[in-house]
Order: structure tokens, then C-alpha cells, then sequence
């Protein structure tokens, strides 16, 4: 793997396994993840770039018979966030995900907005205004719904329910946002929109995207991590990685010769 | 080109077999509200559907008869009251413990066992209500009549938590995994989750648990009968006895009032005004189910 210098990092996964009861799905994976940038991880179906996202906000604590092994530390706590000390609720409080389908909760736009607040205990109703405003321009779906924010999210285009959940996931102001291939239930149009808006978002958030979609890698992404088999086969500024790998196998990926 | 092949008619026969079974049955719902309606004209030429909504009395069968609907109606709203009271958060919370927190082994038990409760004749409980619950009761309410309205609308309750927490837990299941993930990954905790997310997703299919409920509890005949006295009293006090409508038409039906007569024909009436709020209980459900229709 080839060193990319900067000491500017937000989190680090370090000799990270993980293993789905038996299955020993991501073995010794160590990778940066820099600050206010966008780290992009690729690779064929099932070689675990989602399994390796689902590490950061210890979604598979929710499943049974899931394991981690090693280290993804937050920084600059220093804080192992996979470690069976530390409370899943208080790393999902910091670390924020937006899904593959678009999955608002049967609420009005303003409450699923509002959600991560009120789960968080916030009460004051003007300090909750305040930030479903932002977090809503934050997402740019703010001049699309200031009119009806008391209306049902399900009232909303797909593209449009995609990018309330950004919103949603940003309203707590998370150190990390994670995006599980966040494009592909949406149409092109849609796609583009939040394609911007991640671009858009690094300037104040780290986030770490998973894509089957090499071209939006190459859109959104400064750093890409290309997958195989549940280990990191190559790390690199995405450039490089999509001019000049030092890998074949990511060579042969990337050209489309398998996967 | 048409042929008629010997595999043509078995079709046709097996066609026309399913259709009359299908229509055996609306057959018999057509019958019976016909037969609701006309003997329940019957009555109504005689008593006034003004009388028999607004008279507060209810004594058909005395010499100087009154017909006033409303005391069953209120014995029968009263004791369905006090059952909902009792089984739709118990039904609710039986529901979300087995949908979201019972490990699988622990649901295998408890669902069979649940549905159990739904099996047992509705005789036992009204015995139970009577014999049991009562006695109970009156060391601490010692204002509560032998026959009351408290007793069998709680053992009602208590009847109709398996129906309510069945179809409650199918529609708390039906909740797709990833609407529960969105709600954990903003750092909800299981309970957030199951009553701010869950609970909402599946509402249209525990509104319809509401209604089978609800339409389970007013359409009770023996618990009430045996329990809840025979008194058609217009009260909302629950430790005094009441009648219900189900109540009204099994204690005539068991004695000797001739065919015929107006007397006869109250129960029909009573029958009808029942059925009319049962329908009015299911077509609400149907909206609500209707106008908060899923997404998923």
C-alpha cells in the first residue's frame, strides 16, 4: 500500500477483522481516513466495503454473533469506537449514516429532521427550528420544502426523500458521515444532486462513501480504497488510483475487466 | 375454431363450484341483514325511532313498556371501554416486546401460548369474571355490586389481548429492516426506536387491531351476560351492573316471549342497532387503513 503523509487524520481502522459468526468477512484491514475529505471504497460485490462502513456506527452490534477484532480509532479522542467498552449509542451520536434506499420514518419532514434532537433529549423548540433550517439547506432541499415542512416526508421524489436523509443524518452535526451507496435507487438527475452535495459537504464534514460506481468514485472522492475479498488491496489519493494503480488487480477493476 | 374438450368442462364445473361458494356466502350476510331489517320495520312501526333513541329507559317487557335503546347502548360502550382500556396497551406493549426484543426462542413460547388465551371458551371467562375477579375486586372497591361492568369488561380486556397483539406484532414485523436501522444509526436507543419508529410504521395494521378489538369486545355475549347483570341501567359508573345489547337479545331469546309480537321484535332491533355499530367500528378501520396506507 502506498503511504499517503498527512497528519491531518479523523479516524483509523488498524488490523481491523470482523467476522459474521464464522465467516471471517474482513481480515486485517488497516486504512486512514482524513479529515474533511471524502474517502471512497470500491470493489466487487461482496468483497465487504459495506461490512467495513457498517464497522464505523456498529450497525452489525444490532445482529447477533457479529465480532470485531482490532481498532478503528477516532481522533483526536483516541478513542477505539469498535471496542465492546464503548456504548454502539455514543459512537452512533458522532458518527451519522445515510443509506442505500432513501428510508425517511413515517413522520413529517420536520420531524425526521428533527429526529436525532429529540433523541438527544433537546426540547427547546427554537434551538430545533434552527437546525432543521440548517441542516435542511445543508442538504439543499431547504427551497423545496420550507412550505411544507409539516407535510409527510413520503410526499417526497425519491431523490428528494435521499436527500432528507442526508439532512437528517446532518441535523446532529456527526464528526463522520457515512454514505452506503447513497445513489443507487435514484434516478441520473437525483444522482448528480447528491453527488454536489457531498462535494459540497466535506468542507465540513469527513466522509466515507461506498460506491459500485467507479465514475462517482472518481466525481466525489479524494482518497479511494479499492476492495477485494474482504482486504484492502489499494489506498491512494483517487487520482492516482484511477490513473496510474500500482496494482493489477485494481488496474483490472477499474477497467472494467471483472467485477 | 372452438372445441369443446372434455378438460373445458372440468374447468367450467370446478368455475362454477368456487363462484357458488362464493356466493353461498354473501347469500347468507344478504339473508340475515334482510331479515334484521324486516323484522326490525316491524318494530319500528310500532315504536317511534324517536322513542327509541331518546327514551332513557329500557323496560320492553313490563306493562307500561319503554323502549329506550340507550341504556344497552351505554352498558354495551361501557364494558367494550373498559376492555380496550385494558387490552390495547397491554396488546401493544405484548406486541413490541415480541417483535423487537423477544430472541426468537422465547417467541416460539410465548406466541402459541398467547393464542391459547384466545382459545379458551368465552364461557370460562365470564365465570372467571363472576366467580374470581369480582370477589377480588370488592376487597377494594366496596361499592362494587355482585354483577358490575368493571369486572367482565377487564376479563374482556384481557380476552382480546391475544387478538390485538397478534395483528400487531404481524404489522411491527412487516417493518422493514432499514427503516429500524435509519432510526438506530441516529443513535436511538431499542425503545426510541420501537415507539417513535416502529410503532408509527405499523400503524395502519395495529389500527386494524384496534377495530377486530374493539368489534370483538361489543360483539361479546357471555361474559357480560354472566357477569355484568341483567339491569339495563343508562350509567357510566362502572362498579354498578348493566345490560349490554348482546346481553338484552340472549335474555330474551332463553325466555318465553311469544313470536310475533313486539316484544319479540326488540331484539331485533337491538341486533340491528349492534350490527350498525359494529359497521360503523369497520368502516373506520377500512379508512383509517386506507388513508395511512404504508409506504414500504
Amino acid at each position: 500500500m502506498s503511504a499517503v503523509t498527512s497528519k491531518d487524520l479523523k479516524a483509523e481502522a488498524k488490523g481491523l477483522n470482523f467476522f459474521y459468526g464464522s465467516v471471517h468477512a474482513l481480515k486485517n484491514i488497516s486504512l486512514p481516513i482524513e479529515r474533511r475529505k471524502v474517502t471512497a471504497l470500491i470493489g466487487p460485490s461482496g468483497c465487504g466495503k459495506t461490512t467495513f462502513l457498517r464497522c464505523f456506527n456498529r450497525m452489525h452490534d444490532l445482529y447477533p454473533h457479529n465480532r470485531y477484532e482490532g481498532e478503528i480509532l477516532l481522533y483526536p479522542d483516541n478513542v477505539n469506537i469498535i471496542s465492546p467498552e464503548i456504548d454502539p449509542i455514543e459512537v452512533r451520536m458522532q458518527i451519522s449514516m445515510v443509506f442505500q434506499k432513501p428510508n425517511p420514518f413515517p413522520k413529517t419532514i420536520y420531524e425526521n429532521v428533527a429526529y436525532g434532537l429529540r433523541v438527544r433529549g433537546t426540547r427547546k423548540k427554537q434551538v430545533i427550528d434552527e437546525r432543521v433550517e440548517k441542516s435542511l439547506r445543508g442538504a439543499a432541499l431547504w427551497e423545496e420544502v420550507k412550505d411544507r415542512l409539516h407535510n409527510l416526508a413520503f410526499d417526497l421524489s425519491g431523490g428528494q426523500q435521499q436527500r432528507l436523509c442526508i439532512a437528517r443524518a446532518l441535523a446532529t452535526d456527526p464528526r463522520i458521515l457515512l454514505f452506503d451507496e447513497p445513489t443507487s435507487a435514484l434516478d441520473p438527475i437525483a444522482t448528480s444532486k447528491i453527488e454536489e452535495l457531498i462535494i459540497e459537504l466535506k468542507n465540513e464534514v469527513t466522509i466515507i462513501i461506498v460506491t459500485h460506481n467507479m465514475q462517482q468514485a472518481a466525481r466525489v472522492s479524494d482518497y479511494t480504497s479499492f476492495m477485494y475479498i474482504g482486504e484492502i488491496i489499494e489506498y491512494d489519493r483517487t487520482d492516482k488510483i484511477f490513473t496510474a494503480p500500482s496494482s493489477k488487480l485494481t488496474e483490472d477493476y477499474i477497467t472494467g475487466r471483472f467485477g | 375454431m372452438k372445441k369443446v374438450t372434455p378438460q373445458k368442462v372440468r374447468e367450467r364445473v370446478i368455475e362454477a363450484i368456487l363462484f357458488l361458494s362464493a356466493l353461498s356466502s354473501i347469500l347468507i350476510t344478504v339473508s340475515i341483514v334482510f331479515i334484521l331489517c324486516y323484522e326490525s320495520w316491524g318494530f319500528f312501526k310500532e315504536v317511534s325511532v324517536i322513542e327509541f333513541l331518546t327514551e332513557k329507559d329500557w323496560m320492553p317487557l313490563f306493562a307500561n313498556p319503554k323502549f329506550g335503546i340507550l341504556p344497552l347502548v351505554m352498558g354495551t360502550l361501557l364494558t367494550t371501554g373498559i376492555a380496550l382500556i385494558v387490552a390495547l396497551p397491554l396488546g401493544i406493549l405484548v406486541a413490541v416486546y415480541l417483535s423487537e426484543y423477544a430472541p426468537h426462542k422465547i417467541r416460539e413460547i410465548i406466541k402459541p401460548v398467547l393464542e391459547l388465551l384466545a382459545a379458551v371458551p368465552t364461557v370460562v371467562y365470564g365465570y372467571f369474571a363472576l366467580l374470581f375477579l369480582t370477589p377480588i375486586l370488592q376487597k377494594f372497591l366496596p361499592d362494587l355490586s355482585g354483577f358490575n361492568a368493571l369486572s367482565p369488561g377487564v376479563i374482556m380486556g384481557i380476552m382480546i389481548i391475544p387478538y390485538v397483539s397478534s395483528v400487531s406484532e404481524d404489522a411491527m414485523i412487516a417493518v422493514p429492516m432499514h427503516i429500524r436501522e435509519g432510526s438506530y444509526a441516529m443513535g436511538a436507543t431499542k425503545l426510541q426506536t420501537a415507539f417513535k419508529v416502529v410503532i408509527p410504521s405499523a400503524f395502519s395494521g395495529i389500527a386494524a387491531a384496534f377495530i377486530i378489538g374493539i368489534s370483538r369486545a361489543i360483539g361479546e355475549t357471555m361474559v357480560v351476560s354472566i357477569a355484568a347483570g341483567g339491569m339495563p341501567n343508562l350509567t357510566l359508573n362502572p362498579l354498578e351492573s348493566v345490560q349490554t345489547l348482546t346481553a338484552y337479545i340472549v335474555q330474551v331469546s332463553l325466555g318465553d316471549v311469544p313470536h310475533g309480537t313486539v316484544e319479540y321484535r326488540t331484539i331485533f332491533a337491538a341486533g340491528m342497532t349492534l350490527f350498525l355499530m359494529t359497521l360503523g367500528f369497520n368502516i373506520v378501520g377500512f379508512w383509517l387503513r386506507k388513508r395511512i396506507r404504508e409506504v414500504y
